[in-house]
């Protein structure tokens, strides 16, 4: 087990090597090879009232004209030990793990993602359990009374859900709940958790309900879908056949053999949405990574994406250690060796 | 350079048309001032779709209260040596006070210059070369610190620094008689700067430029004159503590979520004559997702948009279709054109007659719905807005759906009578413009001028392509969506930077076409002359040249559908931002 998990880590690490790499490589060696020079990258930093030689001191003190190698190298050294930054009227020491630093707010990424990290792991969590509940709920349901008004009705609302993206559900749900009765909290109204648990539930009950509303409805279906087929088994007729309950054969022998597709999703959603939910974000103006990720995109603001591309990329990949472990604890066929 | 505005879309031909029909308003009682410092007279009551265009809405004086502001994006910096966007420059006036600023009155009488930290408006000597002013006595900063005139001095230094500050435009940079061995306050920081500005006491400041200049109060009202305590100076991160020197002082800075500013203390009413600092609170929220934010205008939940661009779309069919909401809307023109820069650097567009072919080509009602109908911007017959001080409507060219006869015959005069090909750029991440781009395409084909489109990001749209000589001429670039916005409404605050050809570089550039002798002259002989009318009637006969010499063709003068907040007090539309005043407002309680 122990040498499992050592095995996988340092496989998550190598991959978080590669992502990186893939991603710096995506931001300057494919412009280059397009044409861009580093006079050209320098001018987004530079505001419009520069000069050429202020184009290339910008350029010098970003290291541009340095081979892409190095300016590689120096970014992981930061990761690993932090930099330094020139911001013109100072230097400003980037502690590690230095992701990067912007030269647009000029600001370190890091502590900006651990600021706006607390809202989407909010945001994930209060979402993540409520579609999981419900859409699971729903799916063994609906299993269970194949064909029936509800399984139809359930199926034709989870297409629904499926089929409307957050940016959609969310505005409506705004207009409706919070703007025509009141009786939710309006957009961007998020409190932190520790300041008032009961004002934090209420601020995100909507966008939890809007992100939940969309994954339940896909967890839905692929519940029923897993319960029909686990239910047609032998060994639940011979379950059945032995004198079992049926809450024993359906919640112990069905649901659980069942669940192994749902766990192995549900790491990957929530491990996608830890790293930025940013539909349901924008939508609600939750000032979370996902919001802080279009920001950057929208200022063009690469070491911003790259760093929040790296974040993203670590909780995808530590999603993905949970769900194999899992695993061993949801079939015991399983065997972490 | 131009005073950036936050791209936000207005638009939607049949419901402009639907709308502007449901024209009115109040009772036309501008809330008048003498210049010289005078806070505005709320007029009674007016109301009604457009009554904040010359009127004080819901006048009131009551003081307390929070008001609650709202943005989609954050701008550039709230350090006023580093921003460049026009709701910045209005809202930076609740926390720092530059030397002169804008009445707070509605419509015109808003473009009118009254003195804020200094005395009186400048006085001028050696030819309009040397302006002093005079501070007012009893200034402090927000720990109680006086603020003299070393500190204004300093302000407007530190921030010519462009490698660090990189936002603010460069007026003082290209006008102070700076000694020649200056860098920047930073880097040279023992240099005498005297030669550019002085001051020789704590309430005096005088500034010494190196050509003359007659408007050079409008200088003063830049946020760069704000004052700056050297002690407090943190370079680039002077931004996450501003020293506030108005009635209002930062509580919470969350760079790109929220600011939340209370009252100073140390800012005293009888130093200050033009802001009632009604408030007690100002929340401002950033990054709101824009439907949301104009349904929680409309709700009540926000009371402005600091953008002041108009709402989106979807809130326009809501205001069209809701009696009580069209009340509470104005549809001001702003100083802000949309146009199409018509480069003449490749054959055969450096003929002015093929030039002229393409504006005649031109569908001008396409171009007008392409920028989102009737709501979002009257036609336009020039480069200059009608609000800039010398405009007046010219008639050189047809409005119409383009004039093919007139087109065919400037093509024949330039050599070209089967038409020519070139290629036409725009920013792709601004649907408008590609719509402008198509639309001309469309237009132009039907003469034979065949246009091919080019779209890039709105980041390196003037850095790296449509700004850039170098590039424009190697690809063969004809034509090029462009925009401006005045950094105040007179010829010289519009006109300057995209008719001068000696302001082109390398890189970067704004004005992409007009390179003419004959206005670059015109432009120096409107620096120098000192009377008002006779400098507009100068820069209005720049105007006439360029479009004369067909070097741009104009879509739209910009307009934008602004909405009222619910319980908002003294809310009007200014001439001198083309949105609502923020010094004036207040809330009901």
């Amino acid at each position: 087990m122990v040498t499992y998990i050592i095995r996988r880590l340092i496989g998550a690490l190598a991959m978080l090597f590669v992502v990186s790499a893939v991603t710096f490589s995506i931001f300057f060696v494919v412009p280059r090879l397009a044409g861009v020079t580093p006079d050209d990258m320098a001018n987004r930093y530079v505001g419009r009232a520069a000069t050429a030689a202020n184009v290339q001191a910008t350029a010098q003190k970003l290291g541009l004209y340095d081979p892409v190698v190095v300016q590689y190298g120096r970014w992981v050294k930061g990761v690993f030990v932090g930099s330094e930054y020139d911001y013109g009227a100072g230097v400003e020491h980037c502690p590690a793990p230095c992701l990067g630093y912007s030269f647009v707010t000029k600001q370190p990424v890091w502590p900006d993602l651990v600021d706006r990290l607390p809202v989407t792991l909010s945001l994930a969590a209060g979402a993540s359990v409520i579609w999981l509940v419900i859409g699971v709920s729903v799916g063994v349901l609906s299993a269970l009374k194949r064909r029936s008004i509800f399984d139809r009705g359930a199926m034709i609302i989870a297409l629904a859900g499926v089929s409307l993206p957050p940016f959609f559900t969310g505005l409506v749900a705004l207009s409706l709940l919070s703007y025509g009765l009141g009786i939710t909290a309006p957009g961007g109204a998020y409190v932190p958790l520790s300041e008032n648990p009961a004002q934090w539930a209420y601020s995100l009950i909507l966008p939890w309900l809007t992100l939940a509303f969309l994954n339940a409805a896909a967890y839905a279906r692929l519940t029923r879908a897993g319960m029909l087929d686990t239910m047609g088994e032998d060994y639940i007729r011979t379950a059945r056949a032995k004198g079992l309950k049926e809450s024993k054969v359906i919640g112990k022998h069905g649901l659980r053999a069942a669940l192994t597709p749902i766990v192995t999703i549900f790491g990957l959603d929530v491990g996608i949405l830890v790293g930025g939910a940013i539909l349901t974000e924008n939508a609600f103006s939750l000032q979370g990574l996902g919001k802080y990720a279009t920001t950057a995109i929208a200022a063009n603001d690469l070491p911003k994406i790259m760093g929040f591309t790296m974040l993203a990329a670590f909780f995808i990949v530590v999603a993905n250690l949970i769900v194999d472990l899992l695993y061993a604890v949801v079939d015991p066929r399983v065997r972490l060796s | 350079m131009k005073k950036k505005a936050l791209v936000v879309s207005a638009a939607g031909a049949v419901l402009a048309l639907g709308l502007s029909a449901c024209g009115g308003g109040g009772t036309s009682t501008p809330a008048a001032t003498e210049g010289g410092g005078s806070t505005s007279a709320p007029s009674a009551g007016a109301a009604g779709f457009n009554a904040g265009l010359e009127n004080v809405t819901n006048p009131s004086d009551a003081k307390g209260g929070t008001l609650k502001m709202a943005v989609t994006e954050d701008w550039d910096s709230i350090d006023p040596g580093d921003t460049y966007y026009g709701m910045s420059w209005n809202l930076l006036r609740i926390y720092g006070r530059p030397l002169v600023t804008y009445n707070p009155a509605p419509g015109a009488k808003g473009r009118e210059l009254v003195p804020d930290l200094a005395e009186s408006l400048g006085v001028s000597s050696d030819e309009g070369k040397t302006w002093t002013y005079k501070l007012r006595a009893g200034l402090k900063y927000e720990d109680g610190s006086p603020i003299t005139s070393k500190d204004v001095k300093y302000a407007v230094l530190r921030q010519l620094d462009k490698e660090t500050f990189v936002n603010g435009p460069t007026y003082f940079n290209d006008w102070l008689d700076l000694p020649k061995d200056f860098k920047s306050v930073y880097k040279t920081p023992d240099v005498n700067t005297d030669s550019a500005i002085e001051t020789p006491d704590d309430q005096t400041i005088v500034f010494h430029l190196n050509k003359p200049y007659s408007g050079f109060d409008n200088f003063a009202a830049l946020p760069a004159t704000v004052p700056v305590p050297q002690a407090k100076d943190t370079g680039i991160k002077y931004r996450d503590h501003v020293m506030a020197s108005g009635p209002y002082m930062f509580e919470t800075v969350e760079q790109g979520s929220r600011y939340v500013l209370v009252r100073n203390p140390n800012w005293d009413p009888a130093t200050d004559p033009i802001r009632k600092a009604l408030p007690d609170k100002y929340e401002i929220s950033l990054g709101v997702e824009a439907n949301d934010l104009d349904n929680r205008i409309i709700a009540g939940d926000l009371h402005v948009d600091i953008a002041g661009t108009g709402v989106q779309p979807a809130a326009l069919g809501s205001i069209q279709a809701d009696p009580a909401l069209r009340e509470r809307a104005d549809n001001p023109v702003s100083a802000r054109t949309w146009y199409i820069s018509i480069l003449n650097d490749n054959p055969p567009l450096d003929n002015v007659e093929c030039r002229k072919a393409v504006i005649y080509a031109a569908d001008r009602v396409g171009l007008q719905n392409a920028y989102g109908g009737q709501l979002a911007g009257d036609i336009a017959t020039s480069l200059m807005p009608s609000g800039i001080g010398g405009w007046k409507k010219l008639d050189l060219y047809p409005t119409g759906s383009g004039d093919e006869a007139k087109a065919k015959e400037a093509l024949t005069a330039c050599g070209q009578p089967n038409g020519f090909e070139t290629t036409m750029t725009f920013r792709s991440d601004r649907p408008k413009e590609q719509a402008a781009a198509e639309s001309m395409q469309q237009a132009l084909a039907k003469v034979g001028i065949k246009l091919t489109l080019k779209g890039f990001p709105t980041s390196e749209y003037f850095t790296a392509y449509a700004g850039k000589p170098a590039y424009t001429k190697a690809n063969g670039i004809g034509l090029a969506t462009n925009g401006w916005g005045a950094d105040w409404n007179d010829g010289f605050g519009f006109l300057s930077q995209i008719v001068d050809s000696r302001t082109i570089r390398e890189a970067g550039n704004y004005n992409l076409s007009v390179k003419d002798p004959a206005i670059d002259a015109l432009v120096d002989k409107a620096f120098g002359t000192s009377e008002t009318a006779a400098r507009d009637a100068v820069w209005g006969e720049i105007d006439q040249k360029v479009m004369e010499g067909a070097y741009v063709l104009p879509a739209v003068y910009a307009k934008g559908l602004l909405l009222r907040g619910k319980g908002v007090t003294n809310q009007f539309v200014t001439g001198a931002f083309d949105m609502y005043d923020y010094l004036a407002l207040g809330v009901q309680q």
